[in-house]
């Protein structure tokens, strides 16, 4: 049971996946996105890690991914732009990136990961990660904080400079 | 013991001399120009008036120690690269040392540092970007302060690149004046040369010790160094000389960029661009001795290297010579000074390069007391007369008697007057050249004439500055000599002060012939070398006292000489001039070395530059043609070069990097993506070389 | 595929190769910054992969895994904030999102 949930996640996540990149329509590109992403978000509570699975679903499909639907909307005024660009770079790119995958696919399977031999049953992970967050990790924490708050005004600045300026 | 001496507690906030500068830079560098003029002020004296104090206690906390082996003491605040390999390991620590040798520097930066930073209060009065000064000084005290207290030779890099750094942002501190912005670039760019040496020569050392040590160094520590300096003996030499000499040397040409010797010293009379507190201190009193301080602390490798040594100690004499020289004819008081300053760290140079290490400290520290007073008096003069011309000045005696009376102090300190500091350490290095060792034969003779004939030089050319500023009647006109005026009391103090100090400055290092303790030199001992003792081995008493009285003819000679020359006979200077015009006006000149440097270095350079962006218009068929015309060229211009072989060399090379500059530049697309594609393009690489090997 | 940690992965291989392979061949802007998005969330499935199924350790808390995704979480935010801001500028002033236009860095 647990694998057939597992297998079905995988497949939400990896074929909307291609259409992101293949997908010759923005629109439908974003879309598809967005069910990649709560594809990765289910993968990370079948990983036992629903802390993070709760912050993908937040953050990136209730914030990222709307901006950037915002985004698509906002400029998609005027003449629709050819979305790829032309064929030679396409398979430029197919290859380079197909070799990596290869090389990558192959470590993956190949490598002798030191993994533990009896998997543990998943745990609440909020309270631990609170520890971390606060404990050990609390200086890269707090520059995170800062990056986001400068990240926010510097992008407010940004957008309303250029709509001064004209 | 007392409190404030317990060594653990100077151990524990030994990071405070260099970060309090840091942390005032930071303040006045974000807040100052928000913060009001008298809170600017007090933050960017304040946090070097607490390092002085610091150091202060350090010292009593260093002395307080019996073992005199022992006074040292080591913060680490955390490692910063850590490197394992098959052979060991290697670390580098954020760590500051606190010896004898860094002890003398701290003192003399943070105390004469301080004190420049009060008279920068009155001297930038009404500026509008006082804080932006404040922060750069504090900035430059901080890279200063972490240059000496480093103690490995990475650390050190790193307060030496910034002392760099914060000399070109104070030269050209009036950057909107198109030629004080370039003065600061030029002493930047001349920097770097050196800086260059300096690497290389680190990368030298490093590569020589960590592939001959078998993993027994672990980093760069100057107490690891100091061990290992054997085994650079052990290295295969390079083109026949040995691997101690060539990094000696390249250190040494780190040195010349910063401490202004021959052949990189052009920037620092340039560098008198910047507003004259900045002179004294960076230009005078601390950084140019950067090199100096950098080779007593490294005096085991230059005692390993004697032909390096012989080499420091030949560029020290000839600088010091060829630079009095220069400063007999300059108008501009500042220049006067500056090459003033360039002479004696020659003389600097020439201590360390016989060995007497501990001489070569003394007449730093000396040095930095009267150098900065005679700037600052200058800075004083320049502030009342509004001008740099000393022939737009005279009879200032009586307009600002202050600034006279404490700029006299140091005119007799820098002339070599008995018993002022400046005589004391002056004399202690010529007496330590004439007993030197070199491995030439009659070298230490001949470089202790040349010494003298300076001393004679300066006597001459301070004497003129004098005759020239405070003596006679004012020559700027008598709209500008009602405005004539005193300094305020916040910059006459600091000369007051620095005037006590050029006068006494010199019992720290007492010559043999007194009798009494050397108090620097027994200081300094345990961190130099064994071999470097200076002229107090030798007790020959009526020699040393005989050259002592000579030097004293010499330096009187050289004042009654300026004297009779621009007090006594006006008249004369002009004629000496006409008789001798051609000698006169190369020295006048500075003996072309810009106008060389300019026509050997800088016009190719350029014209370089002019070609590439000619070659700018033309770019479309460039690229498709362009491996076929490069080889027809080159052909062409083997040809060529027969006729013209001087000329086709030269244009040649040219011609091939513009070639390449335009083969390359079509790398440069513009679009993210092909940068990104590059970046993917390398990932590829790695991939493959990962499955094929 | 089994539920195993080279499946995971595996998968998270393909979202980096894919959203790769969308940054090196989008010409819309907001196209390239979905493709980085994947990227990003190819890394962060591989930490929590690996916090999930690697050995436990005395010295470091597997959960460290979690935490460095959630930065990575954290950092998307900020890096999609500050990207779209600079399409829409761009976009007013260039009318255009097409990133073959943009070359003023030409050399």
């Amino acid at each position: 049971m647990k694998d057939i949930i597992f297998n079905v996640f995988i497949l939400l996540t990896v074929i909307p996946c291609f259409w992101v990149a293949l997908s010759s329509n923005i629109v439908h590109a974003a879309f598809s996105l967005l069910i990649t992403l709560f594809g990765v978000a289910g993968l990370y509570v079948l990983l036992g890690a629903d802390f993070i699975g709760v912050v993908q679903v937040i953050v990136y499909i209730g914030g990222i991914l709307i901006l950037i639907i915002f985004g698509v909307m906002m400029t998609q005024r005027g003449k629709l732009l050819p979305l790829s660009i032309q064929l030679p770079g396409k398979v430029f790119g197919a290859v380079l990136t197909g070799v990596i995958l290869v090389a990558l696919i192959l470590t993956a399977t190949r490598s002798l990961w030191p993994v533990a031999a009896v998997l543990e049953e998943p745990q609440p992970t909020s309270a631990a990660i609170g520890d971390l967050l606060l404990g050990k990790y609390l200086i890269p924490f707090e520059v995170a904080s800062v990056l986001l708050l400068a990240a926010l005004v510097g992008a407010v600045l940004i957008v309303r400079r250029s709509v001064r300026g004209e | 013991m007392n409190a404030l001496t317990d060594p653990e507690i100077i151990k524990g906030s030994l990071w405070l001399i260099p970060c309090l500068p840091l942390a005032g830079a930071v303040i006045n560098g974000l807040l100052g120009k928000r913060l009001p003029e008298r809170l600017v002020h007090f933050v960017g004296c304040a946090n070097v008036f607490l390092a002085f104090l610091i150091s202060v206690a350090g010292f009593f906390t260093l002395v307080g120690i019996d073992e005199p082996q022992q006074r040292f003491l080591i913060q680490s605040l955390y490692q910063w690269i850590l490197t394992v390999w098959h052979q060991g390991s290697f670390s580098l620590e954020v760590a500051f040392r606190l010896d004898p040798l860094s002890m003398a520097l701290c003192l003399v930066v943070s105390g004469v540092g301080f004190l420049i930073h009060l008279y920068s209060v009155g001297y930038m009065a009404g500026d509008e970007s006082q804080s932006r000064y404040f922060a750069y000084l504090n900035l430059f005290t901080f890279s200063m302060l972490l240059l000496i207290l480093a103690d490995n030779l990475l650390l050190m890099f790193v307060g030496w690149e910034g002392v760099g750094l914060c000399s070109y942002l104070l030269i050209g501190f009036w950057f909107t004046d198109l030629e004080k912005a370039q003065a600061g670039m030029k002493a930047f760019i001349v920097n770097r040369v050196g800086d260059f040496g300096f690497f290389v020569g680190l990368m030298l050392l490093f590569w020589t010790l960590f592939e001959g040590s078998n993993g027994t160094m672990t980093g760069l520590g100057f107490q690891q160094l100091r061990d290992g300096i054997p085994l650079l003996g052990t290295a295969n030499p390079i083109l026949g000389v040995g691997v101690a000499t060539w990094v000696a040397l390249l250190f040494f040409v780190g040195a010349t960029g910063k401490s202004a010797q021959i052949p990189l010293y052009i920037w620092l009379p340039d560098a008198m661009a910047g507003p004259t507190p900045v002179s004294a201190f960076i230009h005078a009193a601390t950084m140019v001795t950067a090199g100096v301080y950098m080779i007593v602390r490294l005096n085991f490798l230059y005692v390993a290297a004697p032909a390096a040594m012989a080499v420091v100690a030949v560029v020290g004499g000839l600088t010091a010579f060829y630079a009095a020289t220069i400063a007999l004819t300059q108008n501009d008081i500042k220049r006067v000074l500056a090459y003033s300053t360039i002479s004696q760290l020659g003389y600097m140079f020439l201590a360390v390069g016989v060995a007497a290490f501990s001489t070569g400290i003394f007449h730093l520290v000396t040095h930095a007391f009267f150098k900065a007073l005679l700037f600052l008096g200058a800075g004083s003069v320049i502030h009342a007369v509004h001008s740099n011309d000393m022939l737009e000045m005279g009879g200032l005696k009586k307009y600002m008697p202050h600034t006279y009376v404490t700029f006299m102090a140091a005119y007799l300190a820098i002339s070599g007057i008995p018993p002022l500091s400046g005589f004391v350490s002056k004399d202690e290095i010529l007496w330590a050249t004439f007993n030197s060792h070199l491995p030439v034969a009659g070298l230490g003779k001949a470089l202790w004439a040349l010494g003298l004939l300076t001393a004679g030089l300066t006597a001459f050319y301070m004497t003129r500055l004098i005759a020239l500023t405070f003596m006679g009647s004012f020559r700027g006109g008598s709209e500008k000599e009602k405005h004539l005026h005193e300094s305020p009391a916040v910059m006459t103090l600091p000369l007051m002060a620095l005037a006590v100090l050029s006068v006494v400055g010199g019992v720290i290092g007492l010559p043999a012939v007194t009798h009494l303790p050397n108090l620097l030199h027994d200081f300094l001992g345990p961190v130099l070398s064994s071999h470097g003792a200076s002229g107090h081995q030798a007790h020959a008493y009526w020699l040393e006292l005989l050259l002592m009285l000579i030097s004293i003819g010499v330096a009187t000679t050289g004042i009654y000489l300026g004297w009779l020359f621009y007090v006594k006979r006006p008249e004369l200077p002009g004629k000496v001039a006409a008789r001798f015009a051609r000698i006169y006006q190369v020295l006048e000149q500075k003996y072309y070395v810009d106008e060389i440097y300019q026509a050997l270095f800088l016009r190719p350079l350029l014209k370089l530059v002019a070609l590439s962006g000619h070659f700018d218009l033309n770019t479309i068929d460039g690229a498709v043609n362009l491996s076929s015309r490069v080889t027809a060229k080159f052909a062409f211009l083997i040809g060529w070069e027969d006729l013209k072989i001087v000329d086709g060399a030269v244009n040649g090379l040219a011609e091939i990097f513009k070639r390449w500059g335009a083969a390359i530049r079509h790398l440069q697309t513009g679009r993210v993506q092909h940068y990104l594609y590059s970046v993917v393009l390398g990932i590829f690489g790695l991939c493959v070389f990962m499955f094929l090997f | 595929m089994p539920y195993s940690l080279p499946s995971f992965l595996v998968v998270s291989s393909l979202l980096f190769c894919l959203g790769m392979y969308t940054v090196l061949t989008r010409r819309n802007a907001i196209g390239v910054l979905m493709g980085i998005e994947l990227v990003l969330n190819g890394a962060g499935l591989n930490f929590v992969a690996f916090s999930r199924f690697l050995e436990p350790s005395q010295t470091a808390s597997l959960l460290s895994g979690q935490v460095f995704t959630l930065f990575i979480i954290a950092i998307a935010a900020a890096e999609v904030a500050v990207a779209l801001a600079i399409v829409l500028s761009l976009y007013s002033r260039m009318k255009t999102i097409d990133v073959e236009e943009f070359k003023q860095l030409q050399g």
